[in-house]
């Protein structure tokens, strides 16, 4: 290999040495022009548990970057100088040391520097998780939190609001502001209901319900959709969350009581029945307890009555 | 009399019937060439039914490099899917399909091309750089590769015969339960898995008990080179993971075949627990690819650096940290489950500290290089490619350690993206690392540099092109699995992009594969002479290429870590050898007539043809009880005959 040669009259080595870094620099551009135009939910978050997983992100990623940097420059360095070329000689003469094989020294610090991040992360790990934890209710500021009950059909979501009386399809609307109380269940396979705009996801199964707490912080229109593969439709278990104002929810809710289709027994069964791509419906419902009976349905013979959680049975009924 | 087997099972749409007729084409096509060329008594005779672990490696090499090819096919086809089917574009699969698609996509690279790449190089490698002539269980060895076999042909059986399973690769219930997939398809996937993970676990113990049992005299366990350590580790896994594994599909094939309720949603199943167990085997499942990847990349960046390993005892403890945490994280596969803060910081905390041993090993193989001499053959390539996505994607895990990361994260194509980052940035570039630094030893010759050097660029650039745009879709709120997605999300962009990376990556298998033809074309000009064409260290490098059919005429002692390395650098003239005789395994047709009865085994539960199913376990049994009747297994090479053919091997040196 000779060391001078020329390729569009640049020299081959600094071509190797730029090129890599100006073909990156010009996917980073790419990529920034590109999401300055998108929506990048998880990491412009509009809910307030949503805004400290986004700090999470932040901050891990940042505990990560100290080991990546050293990885990333080591290996460069140590491939720059050790490596042979073409002459059968290394970039300077470097030392050649080929039975140097361990340094207690060097050693420890690897060890050590990594179970002090990790150290510092377990410590996030844990506070996070009970600060974070998805069946933590939200600090109300003297608001009464919003109860939305949300089932996962074949293929769509059931959105009921037990204290309004209504129920809509692949559409959620919440007021701003109020914490939000979602019981999750399903009349159908294994769903993850997920609003990343607002908040992590947690798993919709059926015989249980699971729970999660979420606020939105500003109006605006929020992408939600399934997280985990349930058959066939499960591309089209999407649904826009809507988080108005108080005012403007209430009159939603006027509006929808009024007029309406009404979710009783029957309606249910008919649309639990397998469908695709299902617009948004609006219903209103006669029967509070239409959640529970939901769950109920797969409860083994002389257990009805017991709510379970996926960890463990709650107390009361929801 | 056929079960649910009907007429209706071999009716395909356009696209299906073209994989069938490419299966159809590649098998009559084989058949023919070896009917022309009369080779059928030569397969069977020094392939079919050989015992020598290194011909069987290169069969399991075979193996995987056929699904390979097949897995990126799936994986392209999946590809195309997204970037079209925005908006009012549907694509050209419809939703059951697709689903299909993804399943067979996972379960195939992961069984049978990572666990194939996996088996192929520790047959061809392990007894040589432990200084042994063959492996504990020759017969067991054989039964293992030949279930392996079955599996991998059910599995794309379902290909022409019925569907596959559209539950994803580890098909949770009740998705897979009768309720919601009542057709053959997670069958398929059940039945594969079951057969070709009974032969991994006879691979695995056969391994362990040749490591422990067969090491040369004088390597103890802490003189043993790090690839057989990472073996060691890898293969003790296998043998507390799999029986995990076999035990949960049995339960789900009881669910499904006679009706019980183990996983089903209501009766007091528990699906949970499935999903629990599967990935009680899932998780050390991943660690079990990855170990003897590490262990690869460690006897590579020796090798490449003509310089000792750095750190030898410190790998030793980080291998055997990560061996005994995969067992403890196998929950944060579903935190998103709800159990708990207490759970999902426990196992959130255990994720975690995998982060110190295997950062330890990373900065172990850069000190490795540090001092040495380092000559950028196309294994360290692949090795520097792999530090570089291996250390993304080992952040983007660490990231997802924390739960309440996770939570926002989980099930979107940041996972697929991270988990492709550990699977093709460490475990396939690992084992294309090892088929490229070890085939000289296997085949005689070397492969094309300049080649192998445009593959690897294609794979890097076309990887770091298909799985960032994922890591962003992941982060605007992707989920994984969608065949359709609306225009409005604005997705497709970067759908186009990862596109583009896959054709790279197709590119550089091409490559690939010209660089096998090409470079069996010219290996009368890239013959190793040597024996020793990377100035080895280990004893594998010891022996003539290939390596003869008993691996060592004279039995090596061994008093360094790196044996030959040592004998080199002491240069003692060589005494003339005393050739003893060498006992070796004789050839026997009962191992792929096992794996023929299981494959009938797993047909018949299939498709409910019992008798089928009864006739094939009662054909394994019977063949057991013959094999065990066989007083002469082995037969002896005489000492004159190894004098004649490492005679033949000098000569070609000179």
């Amino acid at each position: 290999m000779t060391r001078n040669k020329r390729i569009f009259g640049v020299r081959a080595n600094y071509l190797k040495i730029w090129g890599p870094i100006v073909a990156a620099s010009l996917l980073a551009l790419a990529a920034w022009l590109y999401l300055r135009h998108h929506s990048v939910d998880v990491l412009n978050p509009s809910g307030e548990i949503a805004s400290k997983q986004y700090r999470l992100i932040v901050f891990a990623t940042l505990l990560s970057l100290v080991v990546i940097v050293p990885v990333f420059i080591m290996t460069f360095v140590i491939v720059r100088n050790y490596r042979v070329h073409g002459d059968g000689k290394t970039r300077k003469n470097r030392h050649y040391d080929p039975d140097w094989d361990h340094n207690r020294k060097l050693e420890a610090v690897w060890w050590g520097m990594p179970t002090i991040l990790i150290i510092i992360l377990s410590a996030v790990i844990i506070q996070s998780s009970y600060a974070l934890d998805p069946f933590k209710p939200l600090a109300s500021n003297g608001k009464e939190p919003l109860k939305v009950q949300v089932v996962a059909l074949q293929w769509k979501w059931l959105f009921i609001y037990p204290e309004q009386n209504i129920a809509t399809v692949n559409y959620l609307q919440i007021p701003t502001d109020t914490a939000i109380n979602f019981d999750i269940t399903a009349d159908a396979p294994m769903n993850s209901f997920w609003i990343p705009k607002l908040g992590g996801q947690i798993y919709a199964m059926s015989g249980m319900a699971t729970q999660l707490h979420l606020q939105a912080d500003k109006p605006g229109d929020f992408y939600g959709s399934s997280a985990n593969l349930s058959g066939n439709g499960f591309a089209g278990m999407r649904f826009l969350t809507r988080a108005v104002p108080q005012d403007d929810f209430d009159n939603w809710v006027q509006n929808v009581q009024h007029d309406r289709s009404s979710l009783n027994q029957t309606a249910y069964e008919k649309l639990a029945k397998p469908s695709k791509n299902v617009e948004p419906q609006f219903y209103t419902v006669p029967d509070k307890s239409l959640f529970s009976t939901i769950i109920m349905k797969y409860m083994p013979p002389g257990q009805e009555g017991t709510m379970h959680t996926s960890h463990g049975e709650i107390e009361g009924s929801l | 009399m056929l079960g649910r087997l009907n007429l209706e099972a071999f009716q395909h749409d356009m696209l299906q019937t073209g994989g069938v007729v490419t299966l159809l084409v590649i098998g009559l096509g084989a058949v023919g060439a070896l009917t022309y060329f009369k080779k059928w008594r030569w397969l069977w005779t020094n392939w079919l039914t050989t015992l020598d672990p290194k011909k069987i490696g290169v069969m399991y090499l075979l193996v995987a490099t056929g699904m390979l090819l097949r897995g990126v096919m799936d994986a392209a086809m999946l590809r195309g899917q997204q970037a079209l089917s925005s908006g009012a574009n549907q694509g050209f699969l419809d939703s059951s399909h697709f689903q299909q698609i993804f399943s067979a996509h996972g379960t195939i690279m992961i069984f049978f091309v990572a666990m194939g790449f996996m088996f192929g190089l520790i047959n061809l490698i392990l007894p040589l750089q432990i200084g042994a002539r063959d492996v504990a269980f020759p017969f067991l060895n054989s039964v293992g590769f030949w279930l392996f076999t079955a599996g991998m042909l059910l599995i794309n059986a379902s290909l022409i015969v019925g569907e596959f399973a559209a539950a994803g690769w580890l098909s949770y219930p009740p998705l897979s339960g009768l309720e919601y997939s009542p057709g053959v398809g997670v069958d398929y996937w059940i039945w594969s898995l079951q057969i070709a993970g009974v032969g991994s676990l006879l691979a695995g113990i056969n391994f362990i008990v040749t490591i422990l049992k067969m090491r040369a005299p004088g390597m103890t366990l802490m003189k043993m080179p790090i690839f057989a350590w990472s073996v060691l580790d890898a293969m003790i896994l296998v043998a507390f993971a799999f029986p995990i594994l076999t035990v949960t599909l049995t339960l789900l094939a009881l669910d499904r075949l006679i009706g019980t309720h183990f996983f089903t949603s209501s009766f007091g199943g528990n699906p949970m627990m499935y999903i629990n167990l599967i990935w009680a085997w899932g998780h050390p499942e991943v660690y079990i690819l990855i170990l003897p990847a590490f262990g690869v990349f460690s006897e590579v960046v020796a090798t490449m650096s003509k310089k000792r390993l750095f750190g030898y005892k410190s790998m030793v403890y980080a291998l055997g940290a990560i061996t005994l945490l995969s067992f403890l994280v196998w929950l944060h596969h579903f935190l998103t489950m709800g159990a708990g803060a207490n759970v999902n910081a426990f196992f959130g905390i255990m994720t975690a500290i995998i982060a110190v041993p295997t950062g330890v090993k990373v900065f172990n193989w850069l000190l490795t290089m540090y001092r040495g001499r380092i000559h950028l053959h196309s294994p360290m390539l692949w090795f520097l490619g792999f530090v570089v996505t291996f250390t993304i994607g080992g952040a983007a895990g660490v990231l997802m350690s924390v739960p309440a990361i996770d939570f926002q994260v989980h099930n979107s194509l940041f996972l697929v993206a991270h988990f492709h980052t550990m699977i093709i940035g460490g475990v396939l570039f690992g084992y294309f690392a090892g088929f490229t630094y070890w085939f000289p030893k296997i085949f005689g010759f070397k492969l094309h540099e300049g080649l192998g050097k445009c593959a690897f660029w294609l794979w890097f650039s076309g990887f770091i092109l298909a799985f960032v745009p994922l890591y962003i879709l992941g982060l605007m709120g992707a989920t994984r699995r969608l065949d359709h997605y609306d225009a409005s999300m604005g997705w497709q962009g970067l759908f186009i992009v990862a596109g583009i990376g896959v054709v790279l990556i197709l590119a550089g298998i091409g490559f690939q594969v010209l660089q096998l033809i090409v470079s069996i074309g010219m290996r009368k000009w890239n013959r190793d002479i040597s024996g020793d064409p990377w100035d080895g260290r280990t004893l594998e490098w010891s022996v003539p290429s290939p390596a003869p059919v008993y691996n060592f005429a004279i039995q090596p002692t061994v008093d360094d870590r790196d044996p030959f390395w040592a004998t080199k650098q002491a240069a003692n003239k060589p005494t003339k050898p005393k050739y003893t005789d060498i006992e070796v395994p004789r050839n026997t047709g009962l191992g792929i007539i096992i794996g023929g009865f299981a494959f009938l085994v797993g047909f018949g539960f299939i498709w409910h043809i019992w008798w089928l199913a009864i006739l094939g376990i009662l054909g394994v049994i019977t063949t057991v009880i013959i094999r065990t009747t066989d007083e002469h297994p082995e037969y002896t090479i005489t000492a004159k005959e190894v004098a004649r053919i490492e005679a033949e091997a000098k000569s070609r040196y000179a």
